[in-house]
Order: C-alpha cells, then structure tokens, then sequence
C-alpha cells in the first residue's frame, strides 16, 4: 500500500498541471486589484501643459492601455484598440511608456489615435506604481477609479469580446 | 507505424531540393550548404528509429536471456549520438554561416552577432536546447557501455534501453513539435538576433551546464527503473552509479550558480536568488539529488535504504523533466520564459506521465522485492544521513509547494493569487538551518553505532565559538537572526574540519586519503561560506536610488555614489547610454563604475548593463536608467556586502563533486559483483 503513495502524489500533481496548461497564466493578479489607481501627476503626451492626475478616472468606466513606439506587439493589437474607439465603447486612455515625444507623436500618426489622452510616462513613474511587466498590458478602472482588471499582453478581438467588454458593461451598470 | 508518416516526408524535402537546383550539385558548395537543414533533419528522424531500437531491443533480450539482443544496446546507444551529434553540428553550421532560410535562425541569429553568441544562439531558444539536452541524453547513454564493462549483462541492458526510450520520447517531440531545421520562405535579408539580455558569456555556458546536470539524473532514472525490473538493488548498484550521481550534482550546481549570477549582474534586479518559478525548476532536482548523493553512500555501505533511493532517483530526474515542461509550455509566469507554446506544454507532459508514471508504476509492484535489512541506530553516520534526507525531502516539499501551490489553487477553485520570496524565507531558511545542525554533527559520527560523545570536542569548542559570535554580531551588527546564521555557518566550518582532523589523525595523513575525503570537506566548506554569505546579504544588504544631476551624488552604507558624467556611443550591435560614477568612502577614492544602458536597434530592446565593483568583501554597484541632463538622470546605488561567497561557496560545492569522481574507491569493484 505504501508503495502506491509516490504514484498516487505524482498523478495528483499530473492532474493538476494537465488543468493548468489550459488556464492562461497571463491573468495575473495585481497588488492593486480592486484598490484605487496609486497617485501621480504626469503631463498629456500632445499638450505638455495638460497635467494630468488619477482624478481624470472619476465617474466614467475607463481602460488604460500601455504602449510604446518600440513596442512591436502594440502594433498587432493596435488596430483592436481603433475598432474598441471608433465605436466609443469606454473612455480609451494610454499610458506612452518609456518612450519619447516626437517618436511617439509620430507613431500615433501613422496609425491614428485610439485614445482620449495619453498619459506620457517615459520615466516609470506611474508604470512602476501600477506593477506594469511589459506591453502591451491593459487595466480597467472603474467609475470610483479602482483598479478592477489587469490584462497582460495584446488585447484581441476575442479577449475584447469575451471578456474585457463584458466586465466594462458591467461596471457602467453599477 | 511512424516509418509511414516519416519517410514521404523525407522524401519531399529532398525531392524539392533536387527539382528547383542543379542536376550536378554535389559540386557546388551552396548547394551542399543549402542541404545542411535537410541532412540534419533526416539525421534526427533516423535517430528516432534508432533510439526506439535501443529502447525496445535490449529489454527484451534481458527479458529472454538472448546476449546478442542485449549487445545490440551498447553499439545502438554510441550510434544514436554519433548520428544526434551530426544533427547538431548541422545546427551549428547553419548559425555560424547565418543561414537565413532556417527558421529557427532567423528567428534567434543575427548575421552581426559576434562569433560566440552565433554559436550560443543555438540554444538560446526553444527548439535548440531542446536538441541539446536530447543529444546529452544520447551522450550519457552512449557512455554506460563504456564505464559499464563489468556491470551485470541485463542490468545494463536495462538501463540503456530505458535511456533509449527517454530518448525516444525526446526525438519525438523534436520532430513533432519543435523542428529546429524548418525552412522559411521568402528568405530575410538578416536574422532578428539573439535576445540582448541572453548574450552574455555567463549565459552562454549556463544552459549547456544546466543540462548537463538535468539529463545526467537521467542515468540515475534509468538504473532505478532497470533495477525495479531486476528486482534487486544492492551495494554494487549504489557504488556504480554513484560518480554518475556526482557528476551530475555537480554540473547542476555549477549551472544554478552561473545561472543566479548572470541575472544577479546582467538583470541588475540586485538579487542574486528570487525564488522565481524557473531558479525553483532547478533548484528542486538539486535538492533531491543532493539526498540521493547521501542515500546512495548509505546504500553503497551499509546496504540500507534502497527503496528510497531508487524513489529519489526517478524523482530527480522527473523533476528535472517537470522543470522543462514548466519552461517550455508556460504555465507559469516567469521572467525567464520566451517563447512558450500550450501544444508544447501537452507533449511534454504526456513524456513526463510516461517516464514518472511508468516507473512509479513499476516502483509500486516491485518495492517489496527490493527491501533490504531494516532498522538502524539513531546515533550513527547513517542516523544523520537519514535525518538528511527527511530534512532535504522537507526542503524539497516546500519549495515545491511555494513554486506550484498558485497553479493548484487555479485549478482547483481558479483563484489567482502567488507566492513570494515571503514565504520561502519563512518555510525554507529554517529547514536549511536545521540542515546545518545535522551537517556539522553527522560525519563525526562512525557507522553503524556511535555514542554522542563523539561529538563531545564539537560541542566544547564549538559552543563557546558561536556564543562568541552570535555577541560581536548583536553588538556590532545589530541583528540577532545574523548572528545565529553567522554562528552556524562557523559551527558547520569547524565541524567539518574536526571530521578531516579525525580522518586524518590530527591532519598526519592528510596525504593518503581518497578524493572523496576532500570532496566531503570541501562541499561542506562550500556549504559554510554560501551560507555566511548569504546571511549576511540577508541582513546587511543597502539598496539606494534617486535622480542625480551630473555632480550630484548618493549614500549608501557610507559608501559615496556621485554621478561624474554621462555620455552616448555606439558599439558592436548597440547603442549605448554610459555613466561614470565616483565612488568613494569616508573621503578615499574606492573605484569608478561604469553603468550603462543600451539600446539594441535590431530588436527594439533597452537593457540596463549595472557598473560593478566586485570584491571579497563588500560589492558595491550602480545602474542607470532613464535621465536627460536638466533633471538628472535616475541612478540606483547598491551595497552588497560578502555576496560573493554565496557563488564561491557554490562553485566548492561543484568543485568538491568533481574532485570526488577521483575517488578510487568509486572504481568499479569485481569483488562486489
């Protein structure tokens, strides 16, 4: 009986994997799930004089959306993020990460601009506060401006559909 | 069955090759270089069939007593690497000569690449080092045959046979799923080049390493399972597959400690260990094969524990097999892991139930069968190697929870939460600790029966100098959890200097003693200077960062960090950001680092190089990141003290296991067969 204890543990853990290789590990959980979004004060990508702080979530359902022109993935989710604006579904914000300026502005030009504002973030500063690990990587806030959803890598269509679409009507019904 | 699939297949690519180029081409170089990926790939589907003869042919001759059957194992098994060693020297072929059409490199080379880093690109991806650790499958199989002259007939037959199978297996998912020689059309003009973070000399040795180790349990699965179909393990069994044990323990211990070294300076996360899931990977096979390291001696002498040992050699190499699967199918988040693939994941579990089930399988019908005398005396050398063990199986335990409890939390309720370096400070430190009572204790006992005075000098003197201790560091150092570690790595240090005292009568014929004798010495020396050092980081260790203008500067610890100048360039296959940062001491002038941050055009990629300033003592280092001039740039100032013994003590453990192998004691003995 003893000797079926090591086959047994084992098959357990080959069970348990077997179901986590159809779980996505990319939902990650942030240390900010269901907290507001962290302080900051950063200028608008476009107006330099624009400051803009976590007060400019308050009363609608918003999506933050990190990217960079260097970012390759960006541009294979970007055209998403043109179809989630053009239909006015959320109140679309980006966060310009380690970037600068003019590329940005540039990159923005040639493939339209999604976003209501763009936070410019080149030194971290709100990137680091919110657990950023790369980009693409969204978050969704809602009306109290709480961080209620943390999505790693690109937005597809069908990530945008069933799932990220969903939480986002039901956060405007609350 | 598979000849069917396989041999159109062949067919076509060659086919293909022969219809679109000259009649003649034999003659003409780049057509021979343009057969290179074809050659290769056909080398590794004949080695499929190869391997699944080695696998299938000698256990059945063992079964049915034919001696010819059985031979058929040794010369299959040195066929088999010759013909994945060709297949991988093709590989190399087409990166050294940038060879574009192949996917694999244009995915991972860059025709601008330096020279070592083209031939590193070989298995700095998925496809690549998955071929390497098949050929070092194929390699350590290749190689029973030769050590194994005066092994048992079946026995061997056996265990390369389970060899072939693994191997096997392994081809198969090459073939199947990972295909390093697959052609890309239209050709690129250039490669994407090598992760930047992964060209490194460091990192271009640690996976090599790391396998080496991995796959070198392999042979310790394979003998365990040959043995469970023999059903008989004895002292001949443990001493023969002893050096291969140490062998392996100690290219492990050799990788992990390049591995933690290489993100300790090149991720300048300043940490040299952050319990991510992919150092945990590795670190449980160390675990478990530094217990079998233990119980194998136990076994090899005193005729005991053999149904642990044979059960600590196939989880060694399970868990070397589950350290893969998690890298490679990615149903863990980790920094470490590029590209993953869920149909990956799949296969190589389903490699992993066959090989872990199997043999658990077996171990559940054949364990009575091994039993050898029971019952032992606590107080004697293999009392402590016992308590060894538990407490390494504990260790073992736990980080295997910490790693994995996340994903079984998933799966079962689908919550998402993680764990951190929290808990395995709290769970593992002090099972470690424990570890080093017993360590400091066990080798001064004699077998079979001791008594404690035995270890009366350890305690008389050993006492008194961990109070000694344990005071000057509250008093200096202001920490009571430092002062203990400090005192038991002392302890461990003069314990097992004791032991070669008493080894050697008072150091007389220090001389005449086996390698193993400096083996265990300086392991265990090892295990002492990892541990001071990686107390004292624990608790002296000073991290700064702050927005420096040029001029301006940073403490840290006493150590002044200021910012002297900042200047871009260009070098080799990036451009760079480069700081000078003066550091000094109380005034004097200690060194000047210089950080940098580089930009590498091909892949769009930033990485941060840290300035280092190593020594035996403190280590101090700077890193920069974004900045301009008016605001100053954003710099991060480090002092690190005696974190440098962790990879010294690491590097003795490594050393002590290869010196070891010298032992003429693990010669293979006639007289015990």
């Amino acid at each position: 009986m003893r000797a079926l204890l090591p086959l047994g543990i084992f098959l357990l853990i080959g069970l348990a994997f077997a179901v986590g290789l159809t779980k996505d590990p990319k939902l990650l959980p942030s240390e900010l799930l269901n907290r507001p979004v962290p302080d900051f004060a950063l200028t608008e990508l476009y107006d330099e004089t624009d400051i803009l702080t976590q007060d400019m979530f308050d009363g609608k359902v918003s999506l933050i959306n990190v990217f960079g022109s260097w970012c390759v993935a960006c541009n294979v989710e970007h055209p998403v993020l043109m179809d989630i604006a053009k239909r006015n579904e959320v109140n679309l914000i980006g966060i310009d990460w380690r970037d600068e300026r003019p590329k940005a502005k540039d990159w923005l030009a040639k493939r339209g601009n999604p976003y209501r504002k763009v936070i410019f973030d080149n030194e971290s500063v709100l990137a680091i506060k919110l657990g950023v690990s790369g980009a693409p990587e969204s978050f969704i806030i809602d009306k109290a401006g709480q961080v209620r959803y943390k999505h790693v890598g690109v937005i597809t269509p069908k990530i945008w559909r069933n799932t990220l679409r969903p939480i986002i009507k039901t956060l405007e019904a609350d | 069955m598979g000849s069917v699939t396989a041999t159109p297949c062949v067919g076509m690519t060659i086919n293909i090759n022969c219809d679109t180029r000259a009649i003649a081409p034999m003659l003409n170089p780049r057509y021979c270089r343009a057969m290179i990926a074809e050659l290769g790939h056909y080398l590794l589907i004949l080695a499929m069939f190869t391997s699944l003869a080695q696998g299938v042919l000698p256990i059945l001759g063992a079964h049915k007593g034919s001696e010819n059957m059985m031979a058929f194992g040794d010369q299959a098994a040195k066929v088999l690497f010759a013909l994945i060693a060709l297949s991988f020297i093709a590989l190399t072929t087409i990166f050294i000569s940038s060879d574009f059409s192949v996917k694999l490199a244009a995915s991972h080379s860059h025709s601008m690449k330096p020279f070592l880093y083209k031939i590193s690109g070989v298995w700095g991806n998925h496809e690549g080092s998955i071929l390497l650790w098949t050929l070092m499958l194929a390699f350590y199989a290749a190689l029973i045959p030769v050590f194994g002259k005066g092994l048992p007939d079946t026995l061997k037959a056996r265990a390369i046979g389970v060899q072939g199978l693994l191997t096997f297996g392994f081809l198969a998912f090459i073939l199947f799923t990972s295909n390093p020689f697959e052609r890309l059309n239209p050709v690129p003009i250039d490669g994407l080049g090598l992760n930047p973070l992964l060209q490194d000399p460091g990192l271009a040795i640690h996976p090599p390493m790391l396998y080496m180790g991995y796959v070198g349990f392999s042979v310790a699965f394979s003998f365990s399972v040959a043995a469970l179909i023999e059903g008989k393990v004895d002292a001949m069994w443990a001493q023969w597959l002893r050096p291969w044990v140490l062998a392996a323990w100690s290219f492990l211990t050799l990788g992990i400690m390049l591995g933690s070294l290489w993100a300790y300076y090149e991720l300048g996360w300043g940490g040299w260990w952050m319990w991510d899931p992919v150092e945990n990977v590795s670190f449980m096979p160390w675990l478990v094969g530094t217990a079998l390291l233990h119980s194998i001696m136990v076994l090899g002498t005193r005729h005991k524990l053999a149904n642990w040992t044979v059960l600590l050699g196939i989880s060694a190499f399970s868990l070397s097999l589950i350290g893969t699967f998690v890298v490679r199918s990615g149903v863990l988040v980790s920094v470490h892991s590029f590209a993953t693939d869920p149909e990956r994941g799949v296969f190589i579990l389903l490699l992993l139930m066959l090989a872990t089930g199997g043999a658990l399988s077996l171990y559940a019908l054949r364990a009575k069968t091994l039993k050898g005398p029971g019952g032992f005396e606590p107080v004697s050398r293999e009392g402590g190697l016992i308590l060894n063990n538990l407490l390494l199986a504990t260790a073992t335990a736990t980080v295997f929870l910490g790693t994995f409890y996340p994903l079984f939390m998933d799966a079962m309720t689908g919550d998402k939460i993680s764990v951190g370096k929290p808990y395995f400070d709290l769970t593992f430190a002090p099972i470690m600790l424990l570890l080093i009572v017993f360590m400091g204790a066990a080798p001064l006992l004699k077998w079979r029966k001791d008594s404690a005075a035995s270890l009366k000098r350890l305690a008389l003197f050993g006492g008194p100098l961990m109070s000694i201790i344990i005071a000057l560091t509250v008093l200096f150092g202001k920490s009571v959890l430092g002062g203990i570690g400090l005192a038991l790595a002392a302890y461990l240090a003069f314990g097992t200097l004791l032991a070669l005292a008493r080894k050697t009568q008072n150091f007389k014929t220090w001389r005449a003693q086996p390698a193993g004798t400096y083996g265990f010495v300086l392991a265990h020396l090892g295990v002492a200077i990892f541990t001071a050092g990686a107390v004292v980081m624990s608790v002296w260790a000073k991290d700064d960062i702050g927005r420096l203008k040029v001029g301006e500067s940073l403490t840290v610890s006493g150590y002044e960090f200021t910012l002297a100048s900042v200047a871009p360039g260009q070098r080799e296959n990036y451009q760079f950001l480069s700081a000078k940062v003066d550091v000094s001491k109380n005034g004097k002038e200690i060194k000047t680092l210089y950080p940098e941050q580089r930009f590498y055009p091909v892949r769009n990629m930033v990485t941060t190089e840290a300035g280092f300033h190593f020594t035996l003592g403190p280590t101090i280092f700077s890193a920069i990141s974004e900045g301009n001039s008016e605001d100053g740039w954003i710099i991060r100032a480090n002092y690190h003290p005696y974190v440098t013994w962790i990879w010294i003590g690491a590097l003795l453990m490594s050393l002590a296991g290869f010196i070891s192998l010298f032992d003429r004691r693990l010669r293979f003995r006639e007289d015990l067969a």
